[in-house]
C-alpha cells in the first residue's frame, strides 16, 4: 500500500494501512456513442457498481409543444415527424388520431390499408435501428451495417409515397395525404420477401451468441408491476410477461381486422426485450402481406371526403373556382376543430405515443401535450441500473430504446 | 374500450369517490374525472387499489393554462387500466402560487411528468422528492409553456469567438414575428360552429333572408 493515500486518510479515524474510498462521480454523455444520441447521465460510482443513476435530458429541447400551440393543426403535423425520427409516421398517427376524434371525420378503408402499412414500415425501421444499435452497444458491429442496408430499402418506400426520406407529413387528419404510386407495392413485396433472411441473419450474429448472452440475460430485469408503475408500455412492457398491445387492445385504423400475434417475454431482461423486437418485426411482415392484399383490391379515397379538411386534387384546381378557394383557405386559414379534449394514443415501436389534445374551436390547438414512450422508460434507469456495472448501463440504456427527438421534445 | 363498461366505471367510481366531491363526465368516450387539490393523492391511491378500476398504469400527467381563469393551471392525469382496458383522465385545478401534493409515492413514473410540469408551468407538487428543472437550460428563468410566455422566449446563445465561450444575450429577432388572424369575419371554415368574430352572424343571417 502506497504512503500517500494513508497519509490523508489520517485525519479522519482510520487505522495506519487503512485507505478511505469515496464514490467516483462520472459524467456519461452526452457525447458518447453508447448515449444514443444526448444523453447526460451522472452516475455515482461504488468502484464499479452503480449506485446512483441522474439523467440530464432536455439538451435536445425544441420547445415542440409550444411551437404547435402556434400552428394551424395541419402546419403541426411535420414536427412529429422530428420527435421519434427513426419512426416518423407512426407520431404523425397519433395526432391525426387525436385530430380526427374531436372533428368527427371518418377516413376510408385504402386510407386505414395506407396508414397500417406505413405504420408497420415504421415498426420495422425502428427495430431495424435499435436491434443492432443494442448489439453494438454489447460489442457486435456487423448487424449494424446489415440492417441500415435495410432500413435504406425501406426509406426508399417512404420518400415514393410522400416526396422525404424522414420528413414525411404523410398521414394527415382526414387520411394520407395521397395515393401510393404505381409499382410501388409490387416493389414492397418483393422486399417484403427478402428481407426475412436478413432477420435470420441478425438472429444468427446475436440469439445465440455466447458474448451477446452475457451481456444481455438477466440485466436490467424489471418484473410486470414495477414496468407499470414506472408507466412502460411496447416492448419494454412486453418483455416483462404482460402482453399488452394497442393494436389488439384498443384498435384503431381497422388493426382488429388483421391477423397477427404478440410477442411476450418471460424475464423482462435485456436479452427478452431484444428478443421481443425481432419477433415483432416478423409479425410486422405479416400485416404488411394483409395490407397489401388488401390494397390491391381496395378501391377509392384515401383521404376523408370533407373539402372543408381534405385540399382539392391539382387538376381540379386547374378548373374550379371553389376548389381554389377551398385550397387558399386551407393552406392560410386552415380548419378549425370544435373545442374540446382527447387523450389518444397509438401502439408506437418504442411504445405507447399518446397525444393529449385541447382545442377551443379555433384553427390552432390550445394545447398538445405529446407522450412520448422514451421520457417514462428513461426515468426508470436509475431504478433498473442500481447495482449494476458500469458496462450494463450501457446494455440497459440501449435495450430501452430511446430517442431524444421525442424525449426531450 | 366499450361506453357501457365506462358507464359502469363512471357510476362505480362516484361510489367509490363518494366522500371527496368529485364530478365525473364522459365526452367522446373519454372518462374525466375532477377532483380537489388536497384529495388527488386519496383519489389516485384509491382508483390504484380499488380492484374493479386498477388503474395501475400513470400514462401521463401534464399540465394546461387557462389564465384567464382565477386558478389558472389544470393538472391532468391520464390513468390506464390494463385489466379492464380503459383508461380515466383526473383534473386538478391549482393556480400559480399553491402546491399540488405529489403522487410521486403512488406512481413511481410521476416523478418526471411533475418536473416537468413545475419546470414547464411552474406549477409546484409538495413532497415532490426531486422537483428540479428537467427539458429547459441549466440556469433557465421562467416557465415556457405559459400562455404569457412569448414564442421566442427572452435569451439567445452563441459562441463567441473573442471568448471563446458560449454567452447570452437578449434575443433579437431579424425580421418582427408574423402571425395572422386567420380568423376571418367573412365566410369561414364554420361547419356550424358558434360564430368566432364579430360579423359572422350577419353571413348567416344573410344567408337565411337569400335562401
Amino acid at each position: 500500500m502506497p504512503d500517500g493515500p494513508t497519509a490523508a486518510g489520517a485525519a479522519g479515524d482510520l487505522r495506519p494501512g487503512e485507505v478511505e474510498i469515496k464514490n467516483l462521480t462520472l459524467n456519461f454523455g452526452p457525447q458518447h456513442p453508447a448515449a444514443h444520441g444526448v444523453l447526460r447521465l451522472v452516475l455515482e460510482m461504488d468502484g464499479e457498481i452503480v449506485e446512483r443513476a441522474d439523467p440530464h435530458i432536455g439538451l435536445l429541447h425544441r420547445g415542440t409543444e409550444k411551437l404547435i400551440e402556434q400552428k394551424t393543426y395541419l402546419q403541426a403535423v411535420p414536427y412529429f415527424d422530428r420527435l421519434d425520427y427513426v419512426a416518423p409516421m407512426n407520431q404523425e398517427h397519433a395526432f391525426a388520431l387525436a385530430t380526427e376524434k374531436l372533428m368527427g371525420l371518418a377516413v376510408p378503408p385504402r386510407g386505414q390499408a395506407i396508414r397500417v402499412l406505413y405504420a408497420e414500415i415504421g415498426r420495422v425501421l425502428n427495430h431495424l435501428l435499435n436491434v443492432p444499435a443494442y448489439a453494438m452497444d454489447v460489442g457486435a458491429l456487423t448487424p449494424f451495417l446489415w440492417a441500415f442496408e435495410e432500413r435504406e430499402k425501406l426509406m426508399a418506400f417512404y420518400e415514393r409515397v410522400c416526396g422525404a426520406r424522414l420528413h414525411a407529413a404523410y398521414f394527415r387528419p382526414g387520411g394520407v395525404h395521397r395515393d401510393l404510386p404505381a409499382g410501388l407495392i409490387g416493389d414492397i413485396r418483393e422486399w417484403r420477401a427478402a428481407f426475412p433472411k436478413i432477420v435470420d441473419d441478425i438472429e444468427t450474429l446475436l440469439t445465440e451468441n455466447r458474448i451477446f448472452k452475457q451481456r444481455s440475460v438477466d440485466i436490467g430485469v424489471v418484473n410486470a408491476k414495477d414496468a407499470l408503475d414506472w408507466g412502460f408500455s411496447g416492448p419494454m412492457l412486453r418483455a416483462s410477461g404482460l402482453a399488452w398491445d394497442l393494436r389488439k387492445a384498443q384498435p384503431y385504423d381497422g388493426y382488429e381486422a388483421y391477423d397477427f400475434d404478440i410477442p411476450v417475454g418471460r424475464n423482462g431482461d435485456c436479452y427478452d426485450r431484444y428478443l421481443v423486437r425481432v419477433e415483432e418485426m416478423r409479425q410486422s411482415l405479416r400485416i404488411i402481406d394483409q395490407a397489401l392484399d388488401r390494397l390491391e383490391t381496395l378501391d377509392g379515397a384515401v383521404a376523408a371526403d370533407d373539402n372543408k379538411v381534405t385540399p382539392p386534387k391539382r387538376g381540379e384546381m386547374k378548373r374550379s373556382m371553389e376548389a381554389l378557394i377551398h385550397h387558399f383557405k386551407l393552406y392560410t386559414e386552415g380548419y378549425r376543430v370544435p373545442a374540446g379534449e382527447t387523450y389518444t394514443a397509438v401502439e408506437a415501436p418504442k411504445g405507447e405515443f399518446g397525444v393529449y389534445l385541447i382545442a377551443d374551436g379555433t384553427n390552432k390547438p390550445y394545447r398538445c401535450k405529446i407522450r412520448a414512450p422514451g421520457f417514462a422508460h428513461l426515468q426508470a434507469t436509475e431504478f433498473m441500473s442500481k447495482g449494476h456495472m458500469l458496462a450494463d448501463v450501457c446494455a440497459i440504456v440501449g435495450s430501452m430504446d430511446v430517442v431524444f427527438g421525442e424525449v426531450d421534445r | 374500450m366499450s361506453l357501457e363498461a365506462l358507464q359502469d366505471l363512471k357510476e362505480h367510481v362516484l361510489a367509490v369517490l363518494s366522500q371527496e366531491a368529485v364530478e365525473a363526465d364522459i365526452v367522446r368516450g373519454e372518462l374525466c374525472v375532477t377532483v380537489g387539490r388536497e384529495t388527488v393523492v386519496k383519489v389516485l391511491t384509491r382508483l390504484r387499489d380499488d380492484p374493479n378500476c386498477a388503474f395501475t398504469c400513470l400514462v401521463d400527467l401534464c399540465g394546461v393554462d387557462w389564465p384567464a381563469r382565477e386558478r389558472r393551471f389544470d393538472v391532468v392525469y391520464n390513468l390506464l387500466s390494463v385489466t379492464s382496458n380503459l383508461r380515466c383522465r383526473v383534473k386538478v385545478h391549482t393556480d400559480e402560487e399553491t402546491p399540488v401534493p405529489s403522487v410521486a409515492e403512488v406512481f413511481s413514473a410521476a416523478g418526471w411528468f411533475e418536473r416537468e410540469a413545475w419546470d414547464l408551468y411552474g406549477i409546484y407538487f409538495s413532497d415532490n422528492p426531486d422537483l428540479r428543472r428537467l427539458l429547459t437550460d441549466y440556469g433557465f428563468d421562467g416557465h415556457p409553456l405559459r400562455k404569457d410566455f412569448p414564442l421566442t422566449g427572452f435569451v439567445e446563445v452563441r459562441y463567441d469567438e473573442e471568448q471563446k465561450r458560449v454567452v447570452y444575450e437578449p434575443v433579437t429577432l431579424q425580421q418582427d414575428y408574423r402571425t395572422f388572424d386567420f380568423l376571418s369575419p367573412w365566410e369561414g371554415m364554420t361547419r356550424g360552429l358558434p360564430p368566432s368574430a364579430p360579423g359572422d352572424e350577419k353571413a348567416a343571417q344573410a344567408g337565411a333572408a337569400e335562401g
